[in-house]
């Protein structure tokens, strides 16, 4: 753990996450509207993190995994490619989903919702190229799974972390003090950003 | 395209809604009976600052005759702002407009120049059949998952009439909506309560009892629509059935609750085959069930037969009809429109199961051919129809034509269109705007109305 920069930009990713309304602090704020409760606002955040951290988590997972088969220039250009490739369905088709989950959602809803939001965004994806700084350097391409599972899982954990520390401070400033009408002028495309982030990764990994 | 701010026609609840600036135009779907000249959306305007006040200031006809033009909507609304399905970066700009004979979707772009709107797509009544097995398109809402348009029947024009997905960026017809439609046959109009993951729709009847006028053998067995259906909107799944009964016939409109986190709206019933009376109900949770009950209940008035179409004239009376309704943005009014007696009643509907009369108005109607000031002939004829609202609660506008066949049952020598507004007192009441009267041009009979940025029909909200 000699670089620091790869884990300030898990965390600056997580706080990138966490900005974004359509990953979960609107829906707990909408959420505790409803239900006329802050504690409901402050109660849905733990499945927004946990479900966003699972779909991390799986990403993470299957890039170490064939980190373990592949050597680190393969498996930089097939990221790449499949990075470069979403980001393009993006731009050009935008973000669109089935709606499973409503307002009426519990608690594992509600956590299943942000699984499918942040894997069908690519949330995980973003993360790859710092993950693969951290497991899967020169000296330590062989290293396997062993060695990176616990530096996979402190990746998710920094990550999940800042995303959480952001989903709370926007969630209880918007529920308690600046209301939803800000909503209409303070929303900027972040499906755009997310598309931009998307590209500038799969060229950071083609480059690197 | 995307931008990179949200429409600033989209509000999080209905409270900000109402604060929404003026509307300066009115779209009105506008549709010539007989099926010789194209219809048109018609572009009015409402500005009272504007010298051409009351004018229709533009129109766009469609590509063929024959569409009959109904009900229309936009192609994105407020409900962009839901955080389960946030899109906030399309823009309110395409009115999508079905023909309710022809089955065909006509797309039209208001942005470049809002006073000349242009057709931008045409889908052909083949695509739909093909991709979503519906026809006969009647309403449009913007909602969660799309455009949603509701079909009075299948493509061979029987039962059932359902839902179907178009894409708000492509209009693509992305098929058919409902994954269980339980008993659910017939349709007519659809909305929803999204705080409570629930569609309602209504019933009509199939195209052969209704595309060349009501039929009363129909209507005396009761086989027009009477049920409530209420649908698991997220499962697309039909979660209960209620059924008015057989007294009553025809239950059409639907305007549920703005406010989110209510569970309750109403519904109008056109006729009760008792006593010719309309009625209003208002739908509630009742435990884990939803239930109906009558709150309001429109008499038919005894006239002179001489006065009365041959349909009619057995009965000595006219009957309120009750063909449309609508909620203000705070559910505090609810309009009424009796297309039968010519009366535009606006009712309190602060406690919903005790609406108290707060005004009305006469225009036109089958006996009483009530007039208007800035009326040419004096006696008008048609009643109040589409109602809309603006989001502010101060204005109503209607029009006066029903539907192309069965205008001349109860109107026999015809419609002459118009279109009025109404201005809302502080505290309720409804005077006619004196200033305002369009006398609409000969040849095309007017219907829907749309104002611009959104109204009172048009947007539905994820936020209280």
């Amino acid at each position: 753990m000699t670089n620091i920069w790869p884990w300030l930009s898990l965390a600056g990713l997580g706080a990138f996450h966490g900005a974004n309304p359509a990953m979960g602090w609107l829906f707990a704020v909408a959420l505790g509207l409803h239900r006329q409760s802050a504690r409901i606002v402050w109660l849905s955040l733990v499945p927004i993190a946990l479900g966003h951290a699972v779909s991390i988590a799986m990403v993470l997972a299957v890039v170490t995994a064939f980190g373990a088969v592949l050597d680190l220039r393969n498996l930089q250009l097939a990221a790449a490619i499949l990075i470069l490739g979403l980001a393009g369905y993006y731009g050009i088709y935008g973000h669109r989903h089935r709606v499973t989950v409503g307002m009426r959602t519990g608690m594992a809803g509600l956590a299943l919702w942000s699984f499918l939001m942040a894997t069908s965004h690519g949330a995980g994806l973003m993360l790859v190229p710092a993950v693969m700084s951290l497991c899967l350097t020169d000296h330590a391409a062989i290293t396997g799974m062993s060695s990176s599972l616990p530096i996979s899982l402190a990746a998710v954990g920094v990550h999940t972390g800042a995303m959480l520390a952001v989903i709370a401070a926007i969630a209880l400033l918007v529920f308690g003090w600046i209301g939803l009408a800000a909503l209409r002028s303070a929303w900027i495309n972040f499906d755009r950003l997310w598309t931009l982030a998307l590209g500038a990764t799969g060229i950071i990994l083609l480059i690197s | 395209m995307a931008t990179w701010r949200p429409d600033p026609s989209f509000y999080p609840s209905p409270r900000m809604a109402a604060k929404a600036p003026k509307e300066t135009l009115a779209y009105v779907a506008a549709f010539d009976p007989d099926r010789k000249r194209p219809d048109a959306i018609a572009v009015v305007d409402v500005d009272p600052a504007s010298a051409t006040y009351s004018q229709i200031v533009g129109q766009v006809e469609m590509p063929n005759v024959g569409d009959e033009l109904h009900h229309f909507g936009w192609n994105a609304c407020s409900s962009c702002l839901c955080p389960n399905a946030p899109h906030p970066h399309v823009e309110r700009r395409y009115l999508v407009v079905p023909g309710l004979r022809s089955s065909r979707l006509h797309i039209i772009d208001t942005k470049p120049d809002p006073r000349k709107p242009e057709i931008v797509r045409v889908i052909e009544p083949s695509e739909i059949a093909e991709k979503a097995n519906y026809s006969r398109l009647h309403t449009i809402h913007c909602g969660p998952e799309g455009i949603y348009v509701n079909a009075l029947a299948d493509r061979d024009g029987n039962a059932p009439g359902g839902i179907f997905l178009l894409d708000h960026d492509s209009f693509d017809v992305l098929g058919q909506w409902e994954m269980d439609r339980g008993p659910q046959k017939l349709a007519y109009d659809f909305w929803w309560h999204l705080g409570h993951d629930t569609m309602i729709t209504s019933e009509w009847g199939t195209p052969d009892t209704f595309e060349n006028g009501l039929v009363p053998e129909v209507l005396l067995a009761s086989k027009y629509g009477r049920r409530l259906h209420f649908w698991d909107l997220t499962r697309r799944k039909h979660v209960q059935e209620i059924d008015f009964g057989e007294e009553h016939q025809l239950v059409f409109e639907l305007r549920p609750a703005h406010d989110p986190t209510k569970a309750y709206g109403f519904v109008g019933c056109v006729i009760s085959l008792k006593d010719l009376s309309a009625s209003i109900w208002t739908w509630y949770r009742e435990g884990n069930q939803w239930a109906v009950k009558k709150v309001i209940e429109i008499p038919a008035e005894p006239a002179d037969p001489d006065l009365l179409p041959p349909v009619l004239k057995g009965f000595e009376a006219v009957p309120p009809l009750v063909t449309d309704i609508d909620l203000s943005m705070d559910d505090r009014f609810l309009y009424v429109s009796c297309w039968g007696t010519g009366d535009m009643i606006q009712y309190d509907v602060s406690d919903p199961f005790a609406p108290k009369e707060a005004g009305r108005v006469r225009i036109g109607g089958i006996a009483a051919r009530a007039s208007h000031p800035k009326a040419p002939n004096g006696a008008l004829n048609g009643g109040p129809q589409m109602v809309e609202i603006s989001r502010d609660g101060k204005r109503i506008y209607f029009t006066n034509s029903l539907y192309g066949a069965i205008d001349p049952q109860f109107y026999p020598e015809g419609i002459d269109g118009w279109m009025v507004k109404l201005d809302v007192g502080d505290s309720g009441g409804i005077a006619v705007d004196e200033k305002f009267f369009v006398d609409w041009p000969k040849g095309h009979r007017p219907h829907q109305v749309r104002l611009e940025g959104g109204d009172c029909s048009s947007d539905s909200y994820c936020y209280p």
